[in-house]
């Protein structure tokens, strides 16, 4: 466990990039899965369990120093089993370098908050908490931020529509705020520009074919 | 909700130890509510509730192609939106593997800088207000002025510009448009000198500011600063010389460094910043050379008008790209510019088609706002507008 079974071993000829090397030492950490390198990037994927312990490890460590949470942040993927990813942009001002934290969790299970190692995540917890609702453990202050208050629903779920399903507006008669279902005069119009060319994977017409190779 | 629902008087303690502070204060910056517990005139514990300016960019992004998708930005930091475009376009470039050419670069790091005195200017000047001095911002804003005749000339939009585009920016300066902006790096020195006469040595400034939010180094990275607060805590981090991006490394600037963290030094740091923009408009205006603005692939960027009267591949190339959209392939980048406010980045995950599948908008002010319950413990109510107008809050980019 916890070995550097992704790293991939720099080509011969050339010595190793300082961001290579960082990855080398990132991928040492126990709980890292894997790391790789994209784009002059360095991405780690992490052990949810082991999160806080990597984080410490990633701020303390030897030869590492990501003194400051820069981001941290879900995205959504609903078809995964583990539909979230929760992303730690992390900068060490000293190294001059960024590592990129990725650990993966659903709906329910809930990643350790790293609030104790940068005070600065407690937001971006409750942000990732309001907008995807990802849980955080240990987190003590996990209240929504961005959304109204008694707000329902997570907004950027894929499944969350864009136009949302409650609306506000004043009221002249009731001389207050009232929420009210969302009424579209228009239905939202979503264009798919996806050319039969490049992203169409079925042709409309053909889904029966397509059925007999899935079954 | 009932729908009857009658008035009816009733009466309500109120815990006279704490108050609310906003939403639509004037020193609060646009609409931040901060709910102030005191001790007497002490702060023992402020809460900022934030999101109301909340307008979903994140969620409406990722329906919109790549090219609409830019205009969103502006409207985040509305003070210096020219910055905030670049880091999308970055972000942008970056999945595409292109580059700008050079003029497009220089461009932007002109505009960049122009942008970076329009916000020090609103900053300073709207931070000096919320302390109690009027003149500044009277000044400030006639000087602001000008630069955003710049913005128009160069974009058609006084803020809203959606000038820096993925790929270069979307059209050349005017004629003459050059000549101005050097006339105008060569008399702004002196609106700084005059500005700083009203503040820096101005007693009841200083009284205001000095020693008040004093944060230290340590604690200035792991509450995640960036930018002019990180640099008065003392700490010589600055994106634009630690990872350079357009021509940045090919101009010469100093850091400015601030001794103690206060709120005094931040202004200062500030004020030394917009000298060094106009160092660094000057090099730009010094170097750039005609060329083309935008990469010359018009898969990315859109043909000229002359060019589609003339030839059905570029009447073809415009209408796929003003519909469709380009497709951008798989990945994800965070991409970083140092904004006049700090570190403001854009975390993009591409699926490959012509829309992102997930922006995140890493704001500035976000950071700082949520120290503001650590900065302003233990000072006065008043010190509070001190700290919030220190830190260079705009709400546009916190509540996104």
């Amino acid at each position: 466990m916890g070995e550097t079974t992704e790293t991939e071993a720099p080509p011969p000829p050339p010595p190793p990039t300082p961001l290579e090397l960082l990855g080398h030492a990132v991928g040492a950490v126990p709980g890292i899965r894997g790391v790789r390198i994209e784009r002059d990037e360095l991405i780690a994927d992490a052990d949810r369990d082991q999160l806080v312990a990597v984080m410490i490890a990633l701020r303390d460590g030897e030869g590492l120093a990501f003194e400051q949470v820069m981001d941290i942040c879900g995205v959504d993927w609903p078809t995964r089993p583990d539909r979230f990813d929760v992303v730690y942009n992390l900068l060490s001002v000293s190294m001059n370098q960024r590592v990129r934290v990725v650990v993966t969790t659903d709906e329910v299970v809930p990643v350790p908050s790293v609030h104790t190692v940068w005070p600065a995540a407690t937001w971006w917890e409750r942000e990732a908490w309001d907008l995807f609702g990802i849980v955080f453990s240990g987190q003590p202050d996990l209240r929504r931020i961005l959304t109204d208050y008694g707000f329902e629903g997570h907004p950027l779920r894929k499944d969350f529509p864009l136009t949302g399903y409650v609306e506000v507006r004043y009221d002249e008669d009731r001389k207050s705020v009232v929420y009210e279902p969302v009424k579209l005069v228009q239905d939202f119009r979503s264009f798919d520009f996806l050319s039969p060319w490049e992203a169409l994977t079925s042709l409309p017409g053909d889904e029966k074919a397509h059925r007999g190779k899935g079954a | 909700m009932s729908e009857t629902e009658y008035p009816v008087s009733k009466t309500v303690e109120i815990d006279s130890h704490s108050i609310n502070f906003g939403p639509q204060h004037p020193a609060a910056h646009g609409v931040l509510r901060l709910i102030l517990e005191l001790d007497g005139e002490v702060v023992k514990r402020a809460d900022p509730h934030i999101g109301l300016l909340h307008r979903g960019t994140e969620k409406l992004i990722e329906y919109k192609t790549y090219m609409q998708a830019v205009p969103y930005f502006d409207r985040l930091d509305y003070v210096s939106p020219m910055c905030e475009e670049h880091a999308f376009a970055l972000a942008v470039e970056r999945l595409l593997g292109i580059t700008a050419p050079d003029r497009a670069q220089w461009i932007r790091v002109l505009f960049a800088e122009i942008t970076r005195v329009l916000n020090h200017l609103l900053n300073v000047t709207t931070y000096a207000l919320d302390v109690g001095a009027i003149t500044p911002a009277l000044w400030g804003f006639e000087e602001r002025e000008k630069l955003m005749e710049f913005h128009e000339a160069a974009s058609g939009a006084r803020l809203h510009a959606n000038y820096f585009r993925p790929g270069g920016v979307s059209k050349d300066l005017p004629a003459g448009l050059t000549d101005k902006i050097a006339a105008w790096a060569e008399t702004f020195p002196r609106f700084l000198e005059d500005l700083e006469g009203l503040l820096t040595s101005n007693r009841i400034w200083k009284q205001r500011t000095v020693d008040i939010g004093i944060i230290s180094p340590e604690d200035a990275l792991a509450w995640g600063f960036s930018g002019p607060p990180l640099r008065a805590s003392g700490l010589p981090w600055d994106l634009r010389r630690s990872q350079p991006y357009d021509k940045y490394a090919e101009v010469e600037f100093d850091i400015p460094v601030g001794r103690n963290g206060d709120c005094y030094d931040r202004y200062l740091v500030r004020l030394a910043e917009m000298r060094e923009s106009v160092k660094i408009i000057k090099q730009c205006l010094a170097k750039m050379k005609p060329g083309p603005i935008k990469v010359q692939d018009r898969k990315f960027t859109p043909p000229t008008r002359g060019e589609m009267k003339r030839s059905m591949e570029a009447l073809i190339h415009h209408f796929k790209l003003y519909t469709e959209g380009y497709h951008v392939p798989a990945g994800s980048t965070y991409s970083v510019v140092e904004s006049p406010k700090g570190e403001f980045g854009v975390y993009l995950v591409a699926d490959g088609t012509n829309k992102p599948y997930r922006c995140k908008i890493r704001s500035t002010g976000f950071a700082f706002l949520q120290a503001t319950d650590y900065m302003s413990k233990r000072h006065l109510l008043a010190d509070v507008c001190a700290i919030v107008g220190s830190m260079d809050i705009v709400f546009g980019e916190i509540d996104r």
